[in-house]
């Protein structure tokens, strides 16, 4: 049994509802205790690093704080608030005499992909595939900052990682080789230029396509919402139809080890994955 | 992909402006990057997923920041365009953390008095923080609803929120939670030292 604090950010608690109830159904599964911290708020996300630098660190800390305060480490869904969080642990654990705060830079802050990709991990979530993902072509889209840079994320293979297809594997499902898994989706440009993510995802959703992948499966919220949203005009724009549901990863766990809310999950997904599943006989 | 990129990379207009060394100085201290290892071989805007629609390519950003063409780099559209994805920090053969000096750009570039050549991202960015001040956490529909008041274009995403609304990815109301006072604390120190 295995307990962490929870930062579950504001994304997850409104368009990434369903990877905040499959990363919490997938983790009572694995007989994972997540405490969601008291009080959190917003991690600063990209418009306060874009604005001042001192804020961001700010914003970030005060969560920091709130989980060193708790002594368990932190369990980060939103690749975006983990980044955030990263950068200010690196700052204050190098120049502490710059912030006032209580917090230390002591609290482990753990990526839920990096999290759930651990051997230990791993080899937990294989004994519990009760429903191998036989014959699911997948492409691991790992997208930019559960990655970059590698001084803040710790990962070696940044350029080609491997983690999440490792994961894929243990679960039944065929992860793809492509090249695409780290490119960006254009993120939070989303509401101010849409012109540059719709061509920035139809090129993700091509590459997919070409690998002849039957789905994308990400950790990132901002990446899940651009891909799976917007397929409907990219089709148009681009004159090439795409039907490529985008999972988040702990969908796909909860999936395979046969948990009873995966239809309510798929449900709020924007390119219905029920027509491949059922296809590939994976819903009950 | 990018066919105009070899071209443009070479070109390097100062435009007749006034060089400005302490804009260098400036940049290099807030980056804490040293910005003058950059010998100019490209990698950073050949791996740049959006340098097809910059006005200014990331390491002609560099050469201006070297050349203290102050107005020329906040001026462009680049700055505002970078979406911070770290690609060109991480290949940077000197190790120059370009994303953070894009950055560092921005926050010079909003106390400059210079118009952003992008409208809408300082917007975008100004409204997010706003939202954060006021509620602590960011209610995504509030944030929408502000973001469209200042840019005036309702209709834009009207259908697609609609789809998103019904399969119930909209949270209508903003959380309960403390920490407010705390929220404000933070951006009172913020704005007072700016």
């Amino acid at each position: 049994m295995k307990e962490l604090s929870y930062y579950p950010g504001c994304s997850l608690e409104g368009t990434a509802r369903e990877y905040d109830e499959s990363i919490r159904a997938v983790c009572e599964m694995l007989g994972v205790t997540l405490h969601e911290l008291e009080d959190w708020t917003c991690c600063g996300a990209s418009s306060a690093h874009c604005t001042d630098e001192n804020l961001a660190i700010e914003l970030a800390t005060r969560n920091l704080a709130l989980a060193e305060k708790g002594g368990r480490e932190l369990l980060v869904p939103c690749v975006a608030c983990y980044s955030r969080f990263k950068v200010a642990e690196k700052e204050v654990r190098e120049h502490p005499e710059r912030w006032e705060t209580p917090y230390q830079g002591k609290v482990q802050i753990r990526y839920a992909l990096d999290f759930f990709c651990e051997d230990s991990l791993l080899e937990a979530v294989g004994e519990k595939v009760v429903v191998p993902l036989s014959g699911l072509k997948v492409a691991c889209y790992y997208g930019c900052l559960s990655v970059r840079p590698p001084g803040i994320t710790g990962v070696g293979s940044y350029e080609d990682p491997q983690h999440m297809d490792r994961l894929m594997s243990t679960l039944g499902a065929e992860p793809l080789p492509w090249s695409y898994k780290t490119d960006c989706c254009g993120a939070s440009l989303v509401m101010t230029r849409t012109d540059i993510v719709r061509k920035l995802s139809h090129l993700l959703l091509e590459m997919a396509r070409e690998a002849e992948a039957d789905c994308l499966v990400t950790g990132c919220t901002m990446c899940q919402a651009n891909l799976d949203t917007r397929q409907e005009e990219i089709s148009k724009e681009f004159g090439q139809k795409y039907d490529l549901p985008i999972f988040y990863f702990t969908e796909l766990m909860g999936l395979a080890m046969g948990h009873r809310d995966v239809k309510k999950w798929f449900g709020r997904h924007l390119t219905d994955p029920t027509r491949l599943l059922n296809s590939k006989g994976l819903m009950g | 992909m990018k066919p105009e990129m070899g071209v443009k990379g070479m070109e390097m207009e100062g435009g007749g402006e006034a060089i400005d060394p302490s804009f260098s100085e400036l940049v290099a201290q807030e980056s804490g990057e040293n910005l003058l290892a950059c010998y100019q071989c490209q990698k950073c805007s050949a791996g740049c997923p959006v340098a097809y629609t910059m006005d200014v390519l990331p390491n002609q950003v560099i050469r201006m920041v070297q050349f203290g063409l102050r107005e020329k780099v906040l001026s462009s559209h680049t700055i505002w365009i970078c979406a911070s994805c770290y690609t060109c920090s991480v290949r940077c053969p000197n190790d120059i953390d370009i994303a953070k000096v894009m950055d560092v750009l921005r926050h010079i570039a909003l106390g400059s008095g210079i118009k952003p050549a992008e409208r809408d991202i300082p917007i975008f960015h100004s409204v997010f923080l706003d939202s954060i001040k006021s509620k602590g956490r960011i209610h995504e529909l509030g944030l929408i609803w502000q973001y469209k008041a200042k840019t005036r274009d309702f209709m834009k995403d009207a259908a697609l929120g609609w789809k998103m609304f019904r399969k119930g990815k909209i949270k209508l109301f903003p959380s309960k939670f403390g920490g407010g006072r705390e929220i404000k604390g933070i951006f009172s120190r913020y704005e007072k030292g700016k």
